[in-house]
């Protein structure tokens, strides 16, 4: 039977697209794919802009197009008209492009504060905006006050501007304001060396590092058709089951930290650091930066690391459990964290959320289990899904990963084969496009890519998986009081360099 | 609960010896930092963080000092939520042009004397990002800078021999 893609009226496909099809459309096919977002029949991965052509990936169960659309007068059909999670991506369009999304309900600025060298920096270039007052949404009623927040924040993390309204104690309103991170990666790949865009692509979010570098590669591979030797692509699975477990441990600790109970925090510290550390005795990096390269990896692992990632291994199968079960029978946490912050599994499935966000709300997306890239399709791990929504279940989705992610290093380390860990880049000459994903701790990332015949990157766009969370925090602290928003925004945890770019 | 409390009674501390001062952090510190300030600050200083648009690597080894392991307080540096109680503003990230301005109010809000900490390579050129019509270039750039602590990220060890430098000159 035809998916739902392959029936989209389009003109033609682009040659060289892989391992997914572009479709470049007219109005007709834009018009129709927006319609099956809206109806929940399609998902959208991303929305982005190439000189004058806007881009819009989406997914059909496990099927993956790129859609283009060529703007004829620098506009195209508005996607969010119908579906609004595509909302900030044609305001980030507008802005980087100069493209402009016809019919668009909100048309503010959204990465450009006004700062820049140069406006519309990924388009034809022009003069450099202004600052100009935001114009926040309106909440009205009596009583109401505003809480702003950011964009520096009170504790060692990233910029962003948080602009709460409140009655009371409770959240009436909240609205987001970001870029203030904004580094201009997309137009500093453009034109740079496959290595100094691998790079690049390390850094967009540095907790994500290996999952950014992973996608990377595997949109380079997928373009230019390469093999990756066996060994490598074990390699890659142990750095990013790694970075999983550093991460969710990280979490979970700071998640209980925000609702005041400091000992998950220290032990679950402790957890991170030694994972760290086992990480640095393999990868002679902490975080494994620039480890995977397009081809393979770049460094094999050292003899003495597989003792350390045991030692590690064997320590949290002891103390973790422990730490669960506090979590779970301290009555005072659990006060805070069950039926605060919740996701309603609709608004989850619309905005195509995926991570703990998305699986905390019913939708059991992963893209290790969706694409099924190697090595997961052959290891064997289970993808939890719970359906309250709230802080306690994305509390447990991190704990019941960690678990898998052990389980997957055991197997990892158990069928970890030898032999060469890189293969050299292939098949330079000709144009090539690919599109690469990795599940990061956080979510899925995906990476599409033009290379040029010299090797070089042409146009590359990077989406992380916040883009369609960071709009599911606005809903789900409503109602909630102010002193819990630290709280659920940490359940998020969502990504400001990775969203800013 | 009581199990975990008894025993972290009980093990005894992992909190790693303390590492020494780095060398080359204290010969930058000796042509930066004013010693008339010295005096005033016993053996205590207050750090507020700004990540001026990093890609969040720093970051998470900024956090890892503060865990058992490195426990940053024991040398009399902790962090706190304000400038306005800051002796010491770290910073991070390449300084972008959208985040210039909130810089430059963080480091008027921070009561003198004050010292400014650059962290990774970014901080101290802009790195990796230098060149982009996005970004304004290293924190000194910005802001003057007393010490720099190089890498990317920072090893929490780094970071503790850059930090502990730091209090040994100015106090």
């Amino acid at each position: 039977m035809a998916t739902l893609i392959e029936t989209l009226p389009h003109q033609r496909k682009a040659d060289h697209h892989r391992p997914w099809p572009r479709l470049i459309v007219g109005a007709e096919g834009w018009r129709l794919a927006t319609g099956y977002l809206a109806t929940g029949h399609l998902t959208l991965l991303g929305l982005w802009g190439d000189g004058p052509i806007v881009h819009m990936a989406v997914l059909d169960q496990r099927d993956v197009a790129v859609l283009s659309y060529e703007c004829k007068k620098g506009t195209f059909p508005s996607v969010s008209t119908a579906h609004p999670p595509a909302g900030r991506m044609e305001r980030a369009v507008r802005d980087l492009n100069g493209l402009n999304a016809v019919g668009a309900p909100d048309t503010r600025p959204w990465l450009d504060l006004g700062f820049w060298e140069t406006g519309r920096p990924l388009g034809k270039g022009c003069a450099a905006t202004k600052p100009a007052p935001y114009k926040f949404l309106p909440a009205e009623g009596e009583g109401l006050h505003q809480v702003a927040v950011g964009p520096v924040h009170a504790s060692i993390i990233e910029p962003g501007h948080f602009r709460l309204t409140c009655n009371g104690e409770h959240v009436v309103r909240l609205e987001q304001r970001f870029g203030w991170t904004h580094k201009g990666v997309e137009s500093l790949m453009a034109g740079s060396s496959l290595n100094k865009a691998a790079q690049l692509a390390g850094r967009v979010s540095g907790d994500s590092t290996v999952a950014y570098a992973w996608a990377f590669a595997q949109a380079v591979e997928a373009a230019r058709q390469m093999q990756v030797p066996p060994r490598a692509i074990y390699l890659r699975a142990l750095m990013a089951e790694l970075e999983r477990l550093a991460n969710h441990f990280g979490d979970i600790g700071a998640v209980c930290n925000d609702a005041s109970f400091a000992i998950m925090h220290a032990h679950c510290g402790i957890l991170r650091e030694r994972t760290l550390r086992a990480a640095h005795a393999c990868f002679s990096h902490r975080l494994m930066m620039d480890r995977i390269v397009p081809g393979g990896v770049s460094n094999d692992l050292a003899p003495e690391g597989l003792a350390q990632i045991r030692a590690l291994l064997e320590d949290a199968k002891l103390k973790f459990p422990r730490l669960v079960e506090l979590y779970d029978n301290t009555a005072s946490l659990q006060d805070r964290t069950v039926t605060s912050g919740i996701v309603r599994a609709e608004l989850a499935r619309q905005y195509g959320a995926g991570g703990y966000v998305g699986r905390a709300s019913g939708r059991g997306f992963d893209a290790r289990r969706a694409f099924a890239y190697a090595p997961y399709d052959t290891l064997i791990f289970e993808v939890p899904v719970l359906n309250a929504g709230d802080v306690d279940a994305r509390v447990w989705i991190r704990i019941r990963e960690v678990e898998q992610s052990m389980a997957l290093i055991e197997q990892i380390m158990a069928r970890l084969p030898n032999g060469a860990i890189r293969t050299p880049l292939a098949g330079n000459g000709q144009v090539r496009e690919g599109v690469g994903f990795a599940e990061a701790f956080r979510g899925d990332v995906m990476v599409w890519l033009r290379l040029a015949g010299d090797g070089r990157v042409e146009r590359c766009h990077l989406r992380d998986a916040s883009w369609f969370q960071w709009p599911l925090l606005e809903a789900a602290i409503e109602d909630n009081i102010v002193a819990d928003f630290p709280l659920c925004n940490k359940s998020f945890n969502c990504s400001y360099s990775g969203h800013d770019l | 609960m009581r199990k975990t409390l008894f025993e972290s009674l009980t093990r005894g501390p992992l909190t790693e010896p303390p590492s020494a001062p780095d060398e080359a952090a204290l010969a930058e510190l000796a042509q930066t930092v004013n010693r008339a300030a010295r005096a005033r600050l016993g053996r205590s200083l207050s750090i507020r963080h700004v990540d001026a648009g990093s890609c969040n690597g720093c970051e998470l080894e900024i956090q890892a000092v503060n865990n058992a392991f490195h426990d940053l307080e024991r040398f009399g540096l902790r962090f706190v939520a304000s400038p306005r109680h800051a002796d010491v503003l770290t910073v991070t990230g390449p300084v972008t042009r959208n985040m210039r301005e909130a810089l430059l109010r963080v480091y008027n809000a921070t009561p003198d004397p004050k010292w400014v900490v650059a962290i990774g390579d970014c901080a101290a050129n802009g790195g990796i990002f230098a060149g982009s019509y996005a970004v304004a270039g290293g924190v000194n750039d910005i802001v003057p800078v007393d010490l720099h602590i190089r890498g990317c990220p920072p090893s929490p060890i780094d970071l503790l021999k850059g930090l502990v430098a730091l209090i040994e000159h100015v106090t």
